[in-house]
């Protein structure tokens, strides 16, 4: 039997190569988590609005982020724009736009379930006490909803890194796509490279998501 | 018995076109004790709620010390502060632990000096048995620790009136003992209370005067509890003691 | 935008339609069966097969389905394992699909009270009548947000299933730009169809939720 072609990920600076190629995606998801975290807050309390008007748009923006998969929006907005605007958007903004896209409606949602999951008699034992209600939210409300909100968000990280998969469709070089090339590269001198690059592939996302993975269950279980 | 604390007068509340409460009038005095009974939906609750302005009202007025308290007011906070209330469902704070819990407002409020707060919610743990829970989080206490804890949290505010929303109503029968033997000793104390319950053995022992709420209004008001149980004036009062057996 | 452009293209829209939404169902079907097997080995804690599961659950939840597919198209033939596309499709999304329905049934399962079970033994029931009639009905209906959501899931990650050169509706899409350059038109039909797709699968997920939630007692 043949080398499955592990060690062509050894051979100069391929494995370097790979892991570039990871941290593209990583850095990709990490814009687009942080981008999601802000904005998600505002439109998640905004999401809290008596208008109904609000509540309506929101609620449709919603449907859509949840309906319309990631890689059409991918297709969307990074063919799409050229061709109506005139924008020639970098693949990489077009990326982040569409994961933040979907990251506020998500976090929006979180925001929205963690606010309103907190009891009245929270807030009333806190105003029972003399707390007015800036000191409230401070020191009572914020507290819990973060508490609520983090292994939540943080399990958007994950899936913010897995979908980052999708963004060498737009002609992205991330990790997948290095790999392909290295593939190629060695076709001569190792054919059946395929399997060892792709199963290390393969390790390296199960790697970077199954810890983060972990302690998002173990802060939920712990601030239940 | 001394002077009036807490004056209540012709207070009116509605929750939209519904009457909840009908002109009631009340006058607390001093380290009197003052026991609310009455059936589900009378208004109870939200007559005490009124009292500290987590409601709004109607119309009507209620005075602390000469003093109005009321939702939209801008002192409304430092009045909250002069009126501790215990609720019914254990309302601590889940992310803070018991002492957590209790020196939150003497801080952020009062903007008392740590130390001595904490020395005082050490003693008043010790107190009703909690000495050594102090830094436990609310989900690792019982029921009845939970509202002990609440109290304290109230009692360390340094509140002239104390307010007990049935904070028995949804504990397991043998946890009720522990709290009520704090109720006791606080009003054998002197201390103010107006409380809510649905015990009538422990209104009976602990009450300076009953009140006998229906639809609303005060349909009885007894300064002597004993007489009231045994024999009430109104036949409402009758018909709802009838109900329980004690 | 051109209606004719969009009139002669919607035939090759519908077959990749047809395409995506077969393997699709067939993925789906597959997961949940692998799904429920996993959940029950769990749930009864069979030894050995329970390792399996969980090593199987961890690392498939863990990793894309795109490098999972890329996996199974790409790497396996080098071992001597030939997997057609579609079945590659199939398997892909069983594979992801089982490792998430697993989560969803066995927490249906882990919540149904252990008085359950008790009262039905007490009945006389044995051991696999109460698992059949009792508990599996039971976590079944308890699951179904979470089936519901993962349908939904699976059926959006069905859009990557172009990779490995399945003629699915982004392909269709992908090729038809490429060729012709009429991109809104395309991109719009992408959009439809998908539509098409997911839409009634949605709504009928929220309307089965519902009726299942009004079945529950008390809540």
């Amino acid at each position: 039997m043949q080398s499955l072609g592990i060690d062509v990920l050894f051979k100069g600076t391929n494995f370097i190569r790979l892991l570039g190629g990871l941290w593209v995606a990583v850095r990709i998801s990490l814009i687009s988590v942080a981008l999601s975290i802000l904005l998600g807050l505002v439109v998640g309390v905004l999401m809290t609005s008596r208008s109904k008007i609000l509540r309506a748009l929101f609620r449709i923006y919603l449907e859509i982020v949840r309906i319309m998969p990631q890689m059409v929006l991918l297709f969307v907005v990074y063919f799409g724009t050229t061709r109506v605007f005139g924008w020639n958007l970098a693949a990489e903004t077009s990326a982040v736009i569409v994961f933040t896209f979907w990251g506020v409606a998500e976090m929006g949602d979180l925001v929205r379930g963690a606010l309103i999951s907190i009891p009245k008699i929270q807030y009333e034992s806190a105003e029972a006490l003399g707390l007015v209600p800036t000191q409230t939210y401070r020191y009572v409300i914020l507290p819990q909803t973060v508490r609520r909100l983090i292994p939540l968000s943080i399990n958007l990280v994950t899936r913010m890194i897995k979908t980052t998969s999708l963004v060498m469709m737009i002609g992205i070089v991330e990790v997948l796509k290095v790999a392909q090339q290295i593939i190629e590269a060695n076709r001569r001198v190792s054919p059946n490279a395929a399997f060892g690059v792709f199963a290390v592939v393969f390790l390296l996302y199960f790697l970077i998501c199954w810890p983060i993975g972990r302690l998002a269950a173990y802060l939920e279980k712990r601030w239940a | 018995m001394g002077q009036t604390l807490l004056k209540i007068s012709h207070l009116h509340k509605k929750f939209g076109d519904r009457v909840i409460l009908k002109d009631l009038n009340l006058e607390v005095k001093k380290g009197e004790v003052v026991v609310v009974i009455g059936p589900s939906g009378c208004g109870k609750s939200t007559f005490l709620r009124c009292l500290n302005a987590l409601e709004d009202i109607q119309g009507g007025e209620v005075l602390l010390d000469g003093e109005p308290v009321r939702k939209d007011a801008s002192n409304v906070s430092a009045m909250r502060q002069k009126i501790g209330m215990v609720f019914q469902s254990y309302d601590l704070f889940p992310h803070k632990t018991v002492m957590g819990n209790i020196l939150l407002a003497p801080l952020k409020v009062q903007k008392r000096d740590r130390q001595e707060v904490e020395r005082e919610a050490v003693e008043l743990l010790g107190k009703v048995g909690l000495a050594d829970r102090r830094d436990d989080y609310p989900r690792q206490l019982s029921g009845g620790q939970k509202q002990r804890v609440a109290i304290v949290r109230a009692l360390i505010m340094h509140p002239e009136i104390l307010l007990l929303d049935e904070i028995t109503a949804a504990l397991d029968p043998e946890m009720v003992h522990e709290v009520l033997q704090v109720v006791l000793a606080l009003a054998k104390n002197g201390r103010t209370m107006l409380i809510v319950t649905h015990e009538m053995a422990f209104a009976r022992a602990i009450a300076d005067r009953i009140l006998f709420l229906e639809d609303g209004e005060i349909v009885e008001e007894s300064g002597d509890p004993k007489a009231f149980f045994e024999k009430p004036q109104t036949e409402r009062a009758r018909q709802f003691l009838r109900s329980f057996e004690y | 935008m051109d209606i004719d452009v969009i009139i002669s293209y919607l035939p090759l829209y519908k077959e990749a339609l047809l395409l995506t939404a077969g393997i699709g169902w067939q993925g789906i079907a597959l997961a949940f069966l692998l799904g429920l097997l996993c959940a029950v080995i769990t749930h009864l804690r069979v030894p050995v097969l329970r390792g399996f599961v969980a090593v199987y659950v961890e690392l498939f939840r863990n990793t894309p389905l795109l490098v999972q597919l890329f996996f199974l198209y790409f790497a396996l033939p080098k071992i001597g394992i030939h997997i057609s596309p579609t079945v590659c499709g199939t398997m892909g999304l069983g594979l992801l699909g089982g490792a998430y329905m697993a989560e969803a049934l066995r927490s249906g399962l882990e919540a149904i009270p252990a008085i359950q079970s008790e009262s039905a033994q007490s009945l006389g029931m044995t051991g696999m009548q109460t698992f059949r009639h009792i508990i599996l009905p039971e976590a079944l209906s308890s699951s179904v947000p979470g089936i519901v959501a993962n349908v939904v899931f699976l059926l959006k990650e069905t859009s990557v299933f172009s990779t490995i050169s399945l003629m699915d509706l982004m392909f269709t899409a992908k090729d038809l730009i490429g060729m012709y350059a009429k991109t809104i038109e395309c991109l719009t039909l992408l959009v439809v169809f998908y539509l098409i797709m997911l839409l009634p699968v949605s709504v009928l997920g929220s309307l089965v939720e519902r009726r299942v939630r009004h079945a529950e007692f008390g809540d």
